[in-house]
């Protein structure tokens, strides 16, 4: 450390007492200024302290939890498939996986459409119709995906078609949401444009909505097909099909390297997706 | 006054016309080619998810008459003609989806611990060294994309089952998600300040305390509120894998087709999320209005 420090700084340091006796407000701790965020830092704290509380968390289930985590990781590798046949097997899975995010997105896309209009406060001026349909919508989004999946595996029986109804029918209400939004946030005047050329109402909406809003919702639809690829890997841990089956299947009967090998799989396919869809969205969002 | 659009001779307008609908044409064969490709990945899809015409059909009904039967009592009757029978577990569920919101409380505030650790070594603005970076971003992406039910399915093998594997498997998912958002916040901010701290000689740390946590505060705390959100839909289901919460309950009731009970747990689910979406929109437009700055 050098004794005096220099500069600007050197220079306060030194007339430091002078200062703040010069100015006492800014150098008085301000604790009634700060009074507030302590409250809500201190209230988050207090609260996180009850949750692990009531929770049973202890340092001591945590330790022994490590240790045992430290194992199964170390049993997890080398990530392998055992055999080929099951590496064929999983290979077929994943196609299933995929197959129900492509089917589940496009069908919630197709459904919502329709939805996301009548949503729409530009488009339906009708008040009870608009509270009506938000509302319904808030309701079948805040089922979750695997939620459905129980639901759809009763009604369709165990497989990867009760996975595809249910990523359709979770994202259906979360598409029509967005699509709604997109359609209050279009510009008025090609609206208006249309209007005043003695276009009808349908002929409005087709003119001059449909072209703002289709780009937003086709990177939407591409967004929500990569994050349902995720979605769909889940929805197998309750029998809805896929890979999820068997990736459930390995952590139960503890086959670390087959566990490991999947998830793999799993991370490999979702980042092939990504760059994939990035493409997509550029081309989609640059061209108009 | 009268505007007259000037019309140029045939000969003149040919060539523009052969023009407009070559590139109309030109668009279309696009917009097809598109399609088919789209049309072939479905067909394949349909395939690879085994979709049939007539399951799904005889399905169909089923589904309306499934949400009939989730509105009959055993007895028979209607759910609402008798809600204490509807509702006889209440008091358990109550303490469930209680027990669930603490599993969301606890592992978004662990995951947003992590993530605020995290967000400033993964942002280019703020650190040189490209490996470290990276090497950050990398551990985000996959704390990412690893589904939240895998890591609890691996915790629930760790920990033995119980709430803690529900919280670890949520807090880590919330790092990856709000890392990435957070460095997103912090690639965008103002360097003014943090070059201000950096010539009076503060060290790294308190250029990011002083330089730039006051700029980003309320935008991490805003993404943070919408995470905690998704994670209360997110922990009505981490009891289906047996790591505490709701879903034990309601995955048993699904499972053993007690109707009624499936219909009031969802019922509570939806209320539950609902009132918890609204709370968190109120407090999100407040931190975002004019005065908590931007």
């Amino acid at each position: 450390m050098s004794d005096a420090p220099a500069g600007l700084r050197g220079a306060f340091l030194a007339r430091r007492a002078d200062m703040q006796a010069a100015h006492p407000r800014i150098f008085a701790a301000s604790w009634r200024a700060r009074s507030g965020t302590v409250a809500i830092f201190g209230g988050l704290l207090l609260v996180y302290a009850a949750g692990l509380y009531e929770l049973d968390v202890s340092p001591a289930v945590i330790f022994h939890g490590l240790g045992r985590l430290a194992d199964i990781a170390g049993l997890m590798l080398p990530p392998s498939p055992g055999s080929w046949d099951r590496f064929e097997l999983y290979l077929d899975a994943l196609g299933q996986t995929l197959s129900i995010a492509l089917l589940g997105t496009l069908t919630a896309a197709v459904l919502a459409i329709p939805f996301g209009f009548l949503a729409a406060r530009n488009v339906v001026a009708n008040a009870v119709i608009h509270f009506l349909t938000r509302r319904g919508l808030d309701t079948i989004r805040s089922v979750d995906t695997l939620i459905w999946a129980l639901i759809w595996i009763n009604v369709v029986g165990l497989g990867p078609f009760a996975g595809a109804l249910a990523i359709a029918s979770a994202d259906f209400a979360a598409f029509a949401k967005l699509m709604s939004e997109a359609i209050e946030a279009a510009d008025r005047r090609p609206v208006e444009g249309v209007a005043a050329s003695g276009g009808g109402r349908l002929a409005a909406i087709r003119f001059g909505i449909v072209p703002q809003v289709l780009p937003i919702f086709a990177s939407q639809v591409l967004y929500f097909f990569e994050s349902n690829t995720r979605s769909a890997t889940i929805i197998g841990v309750v029998g809805a099909g896929g890979i999820g089956l068997h990736l459930s299947e390995a952590i139960r009967v503890l086959e670390w390297q087959q566990t490991s090998f999947l998830i793999l799989m799993v991370l490999v396919t979702v980042a092939a997706i990504d760059a994939l869809s990035q493409r997509l969205r550029a081309a989609i969002t640059g061209r108009r | 006054m009268p505007h007259t659009v000037p019309i140029p001779p045939d000969a003149q307008l040919e060539p523009l016309l052969r023009r407009y609908r070559w590139s109309v044409a030109a668009k279309q064969r696009q917009l097809a080619l598109a399609v088919a490709v789209l049309a072939g990945c479905l067909l394949a899809a349909a395939a690879g998810a085994e979709l049939d015409a007539d399951k799904f059909l005889s399905g169909i009904g089923n589904f309306g008459d499934y949400f009939d039967r989730l509105l009959l009592l055993d007895s028979g009757e209607r759910v609402w003609t008798d809600p204490a029978e509807w509702f006889w577990g209440v008091h358990r569920w109550v303490r469930l989806l209680g027990e669930t919101l603490l599993i969301a409380y606890v592992g978004t505030l662990t995951g947003t611990i992590g993530a605020f650790l995290g967000c400033f070594l993964c942002s280019r603005n703020l650190v040189r060294s490209a490996w470290l970076r990276i090497a950050v971003r990398r551990a985000l992406e996959f704390c990412r994309t690893v589904p939240d039910i895998v890591f609890a399915l691996i915790f629930v093998a760790a920990f033995g089952l119980g709430a803690l594997p529900g919280v670890l498997a949520i807090a880590i998912h919330t790092t990856g998600a709000l890392g990435k958002l957070f460095s997103e916040v912090v690639e965008n901010i103002d360097m003014k300040p943090v070059e201000g701290i950096a010539s009076t000689g503060g060290s790294w740390a308190a250029q990011v305390r002083f330089g730039v946590v006051p700029q980003v505060l309320s935008n991490f705390a805003s993404y943070a509120l919408l995470r905690f959100e998704v994670n209360v839909r997110g922990a009505t289901v981490i009891g289906v894998v047996g790591a505490g919460g709701i879903g034990q309950d309601l995955i048993v009731a699904i499972r053993q087709f007690h109707t009624s009970d499936v219909s009031a747990i969802l019922l509570l689910i939806i209320v539950c999320v609902m009132v918890i979406d609204a709370l968190s929109e109120l407090l999100r437009h407040r931190l975002l209005s004019p005065e908590g700055g931007r």
